[in-house]
């Protein structure tokens, strides 16, 4: 020791990050988190896409899916059966029929903003004979035999009609599905492209390093070993790009949120606003990407030097 | 121990079905005891460096038997290999050094893939560095080495983790006289401590200064042994 002047604790213990394969200039440093960034910006908005078409169903099912609409011709005539006027004992039966939760007659100023747009500013003063509009807000778990109800209904005050949203929402509530399913197809498609695209630069890592590789190998590396170094870079790269590319997807996806707000949420005081009530779970939800991401590529990573290595004896 | 029966090594597709053609080496079958040594002579394209990488692992036989340090290797499972690579050390004619890494961290490297700790690394590669003659270029990159130098490194590489069989590939081709004797110095007292070692040369001098049986290799047909 003192022959040579060296001294033992000049010597450089092995740093956490020792990179004994030089993959820190091999492995795409810069190629590979931006294209990672690209895929995670387009899965936020593919996310954000399928919870906007899950909270339309929703907000369809639960909404419209859960309402009637019945009108009740000569609505103050007196009622067929029993006392009062037609739409009183409509009204009578409504709420005492299984199933129905509320039932609320539309008032005349209601009617009037209603019929305004076809009828003009004083759609009263006109003296049509305007039936009377009940809205009706079903039990959520509870069965209605809609024609049954009619019948019921048309005894008191014949000619009412009773207008359910089942085959339009029906319809809707499709739609609704397919665009989820779509939304989560293509959340797949971006994955495996992302995969596909870890996996490229994987290889090429792998030829860049392959003499190290071999090398490597020889002094008796497992593939375990060498499989690790690489997944730990490109969970590392991987990591990166996700975490771009969902904070570049973030003002976006908080804009398209508040405009689909009013078609996905209702708004009721003391609650979260509209807005707030859909960007918040997408919010959550975004938070998934860059760990998914880092998943996928050290995933890959793993896969693909496994399997190039089992070209070595 | 060392046992070869009948080994051939082929290269190519295998379309010839292990047949003759395309064989680089044919019939081998030899063996070398525990501790032994063994130089490994023949012309060029004799067939020396393939009968290495057979030795270190770098191929698989493609017909026979071959046992090496006890192993059944054409019949080993790739996992099998991993262990026993960690018992043989390699000198390598064109040196094969980590071009990235400094000449401590490439000494050290057999020992951190065996698992050892960096305390221990440290006081091993340090003396080990010292022995060769390099403790002063410890942080240097092996580009920035003469030849001679990086041989040192390769050698430094090969015996630091004290394996049971070396494989050299002309040694002492970039060494002078002093360094080669110094080196062929070490091998023997690794020899001495039970390490079996094949040294491949052409260098005549050497086998005059050590004798020792020699395999010798004949267009890929071994023709000699002893």
């Amino acid at each position: 020791m003192a022959r040579d002047g060296v001294r033992p604790r000049e010597v450089r213990l092995r740093p956490a990050g020792f990179d004994e394969l030089g993959l820190k200039r091999a492995f795409a440093p810069r190629l590979l988190p931006l294209l990672v960034a690209a895929m995670a910006f387009l899965a936020a908005l593919t996310l954000v896409g399928m919870l906007a078409a899950a909270g339309l169903a929703r907000h369809w099912r639960e909404g419209a899916g859960a309402s009637l609409t019945v009108q009740v011709p000569m609505p103050d005539a007196p009622a067929a059966t029993g006392a009062g006027s037609r739409a009183e004992a409509v009204l009578t039966l409504l709420r005492a029929a299984p199933g129905i939760a509320a039932a609320r007659r539309l008032s005349g100023a209601e009617l009037d903003a209603l019929l305004r747009p076809w009828l003009g500013a004083t759609p009263g003063a006109l003296g049509l004979a305007v039936p009377a509009v009940i809205t009706v807000q079903r039990a959520a778990a509870a069965p209605l035999d809609e024609a049954a109800l009619t019948a019921r209904l048309a005894a008191p005050a014949p000619g009412t009609l009773v207008e359910a949203a089942a085959p339009w929402l029906a319809r809707l509530a499709a739609l609704a599905r397919s665009l989820e399913a779509l939304a989560a197809l293509a959340l797949v498609i971006v994955g495996a492209i992302a995969a596909l695209v870890i996996a490229i630069a994987t290889r090429a890592g792998l030829a860049a390093r392959r003499e190290a590789l071999e090398i490597v190998h020889g002094l008796g590396a497992s593939d375990g070993y060498i499989a690790a170094r690489f997944a730990a870079r490109a969970l590392f790269l991987a990591a990166i790009g996700g975490v771009s590319g969902t904070l570049a997807a973030l003002p976006v996806v908080v804009l398209l949120t508040r405009l689909a707000a009013p078609f996905t949420a209702l708004a009721a005081p003391g609650r979260l606003s509209p807005a707030d009530a859909v960007a918040l779970p997408a919010t959550l939800w975004l938070a998934v990407l860059p760990p998914a991401a880092a998943a996928i590529g050290w995933l890959t990573a793993e896969i693909t030097v496994r399997r190039w290595l089992r070209r070595l004896p | 121990m060392i046992r070869f029966h009948e080994v051939g090594l082929s290269y190519g597709d295998g379309a010839d079905g292990g047949g003759e053609t395309g064989l680089v080496l044919r019939n081998i079958s030899f063996a070398v005891p525990s501790g032994g040594f063994r130089w490994l002579l023949g012309p060029s394209g004799a067939g020396k460096t393939s009968l290495l990488r057979l030795l270190y692992l770098a191929a698989r036989p493609s017909r026979g038997e071959a046992v090496i340090l006890g192993h059944p290797v054409h019949a080993a499972g790739r996992r099998d290999l991993v262990e026993l690579r960690r018992r043989i050390g390699v000198v390598f004619q064109d040196f094969r050094l980590l071009a990235h890494l400094s000449v401590f961290d490439n000494v050290a490297l057999p020992l951190r893939l065996a698992g050892r700790p960096e305390g221990q690394i440290r006081a091993d590669v340090a003396e080990m560095l010292r022995w060769v003659g390099l403790a002063g270029r410890m942080a240097a990159l092996p580009p920035t080495l003469s030849g001679g130098e990086q041989q040192r490194v390769a050698i430094a590489r090969a015996v630091i983790n004290r394996p049971d069989l070396i494989l050299a590939d002309e040694p002492t081709g970039n060494l002078d006289e002093a360094q080669a004797e110094r080196l062929m110095q070490l091998l023997a007292e690794l020899n001495r401590l039970g390490t079996s070692i094949i040294v491949a040369t052409h260098q005549t001098a050497l086998l005059a200064r050590h004798p020792a049986p020699a395999l010798r290799l004949d267009r890929g047909r071994l023709v000699g042994d002893g």
